[in-house]
């Protein structure tokens, strides 16, 4: 079925797969192929408003293309189907299909073009691209095709992070806020050891969800494990300062809790990025043993300031 | 500032010999891992892949190989744990992070 609808005004939340008009495209009008992804199908009339084009929207089940190709659902067998069921080749005369590059992982171009006899161009990874693109010669440049992972990315990332954590941070933040009351024969009031405790739980939360993601150029270490552990043991340090813990094993204690939570959080950051491949992920993980007895070492010499 | 990750941990492989040059490779990574040099592909940047299987997805002559999939903790761990879920939550995406469980 073709689906053809002139402007992109009536496309609406979860939009249907199919051939889409944008302006007043002609049989010799590129063809640009996306996802039914809310953002992207956005993006695209953001970027590209006041041109004619074909949209060709493939069904990705409302997931951007990047993570769709990496599943398949962005893939071969769609992107063929989709070329049959809109008759896109009676549409348009020329045989060319314009993909965003981060849909490459789930489509073989050379398998497209013997199933459809359309070639497949990756054009551009980010939209803002694609009119430069489209007017010289769909030719990207080396720096239209690199990846790059910029502040306002990782912290746009922040709040998923801080929301998957959140009720774990609360937790534990409980359990440190009421524990040294009820050591201290005040069950239920909020002693200074607790209140240590608290900020405790939420520097290491976020540390490893906010501050993170910010810093991550500048931790040392290339290994997630190592730049939280760094960054866990400096947040320790200064709660010490601030005179929040005292005594070297308390102390000791909090660099060694803080600095296993907000490695194991900062670990768990490397979904998000842009960069990291899943054998290097794998060897991280060789640090969660470590993790788990670092964080429960350190909150037993923590604990030792619970009966000052 | 190029991010750089681990050193030495990629499974990408180049079988040089097969390459026939067309470019793809080139073409399709997200980290300028290939060069094309005298009509064949070469890996200039390997510690710079992630893995993600563009390009050995998108060789005409299987020339290529990677165990792609996404580098990701939460996912591997659920796996590990014999919970089921993946992860991806990346730029382009803009805000979405997805891990089913
Ligand atoms: S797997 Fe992805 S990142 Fe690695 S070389 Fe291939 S295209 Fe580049
Ligand atoms: S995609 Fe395959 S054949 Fe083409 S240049 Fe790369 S390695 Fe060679």
């Amino acid at each position: 079925m073709v689906r053809v609808r002139l402007g992109f005004s009536r496309m609406a939340y979860g939009m249907t797969p199919g051939l889409y008009a944008m302006g007043t495209p002609t049989p010799d009008s590129p063809v640009l192929v996306t996802a039914n992804y809310k953002l992207t199908v956005d993006v695209l009339r953001r970027e590209l408003g006041g041109r004619d084009l074909w949209i060709l929207v493939l069904d990705t089940a409302n997931v951007n293309v990047w993570c769709a190709a990496g599943k398949g659902t962005f893939g071969t067998a769609e992107l063929v189907g989709r070329v049959a069921a809109t008759g896109l080749a009676e549409r348009v005369t020329h045989r060319q299909l314009i993909l965003p590059q981060l849909g490459a992982p789930g489509v073989a171009a050379h398998a497209v073009a013997k199933e459809t006899g359309f070639r497949v161009v990756y054009g551009p990874i980010r939209a803002k691209d694609l009119p430069a693109f489209l007017d010289h010669g769909e030719l990207a440049t080396p720096e239209m095709r690199r990846i790059g992972f910029p502040l306002l990315d990782r912290l746009v990332l922040a709040p998923v992070e801080l929301r998957h954590y959140l009720v774990p941070m609360l937790v534990v933040a409980l359990v440190l806020g009421a524990l040294p009351g009820i050591i201290q024969g005040q069950a239920g009031e909020l002693v200074s050891a607790g209140g240590h405790g608290i900020a405790a739980a939420l520097a290491t939360w976020l540390g490893g969800c906010l501050l993170g993601p910010a810093l991550l150029p500048w931790l040392p270490g290339r290994a997630f494990w190592v730049k939280g552990a760094g960054l866990g043991a400096a947040l320790a340090l200064l709660l010490a300062a601030a005179g929040m813990v005292q005594g070297l094993l308390p102390i000791l204690g909090g660099v060694l809790w803080i600095g296993a939570g907000v490695s194991f959080l900062f670990m768990n950051f490397t979904g998000c990025t842009t960069f990291t491949s899943q054998s290097g992920v794998k060897a991280e993980l060789r640090a969660v043993p470590g993790q788990i007895v670092a964080g429960l070492a350190g909150l037993a010499l923590w604990s030792l300031d619970w009966w000052r | 500032m190029a991010l750089r990750y681990l050193a030495n941990v990629v499974t990408l492989q180049l079988d040089e010999a097969a390459c026939v040059g067309c470019g793809r490779c080139a073409e399709v990574c997200p980290h300028a891992v290939f060069a094309i040099q005298d009509r064949r592909a070469r890996i200039v940047d390997r510690d710079a892949c992630m893995e993600c299987g563009a390009c050995a997805r998108n060789c005409p002559v299987a020339a290529i190989s990677v165990d792609a999939g996404v580098g990701c903790a939460t996912g591997l761990l659920n796996r590990a744990l014999g919970r089921k879920g993946d992860c991806c939550c990346s730029e382009e995406r803009g805000n979405e992070c997805t891990t089913t469980k």
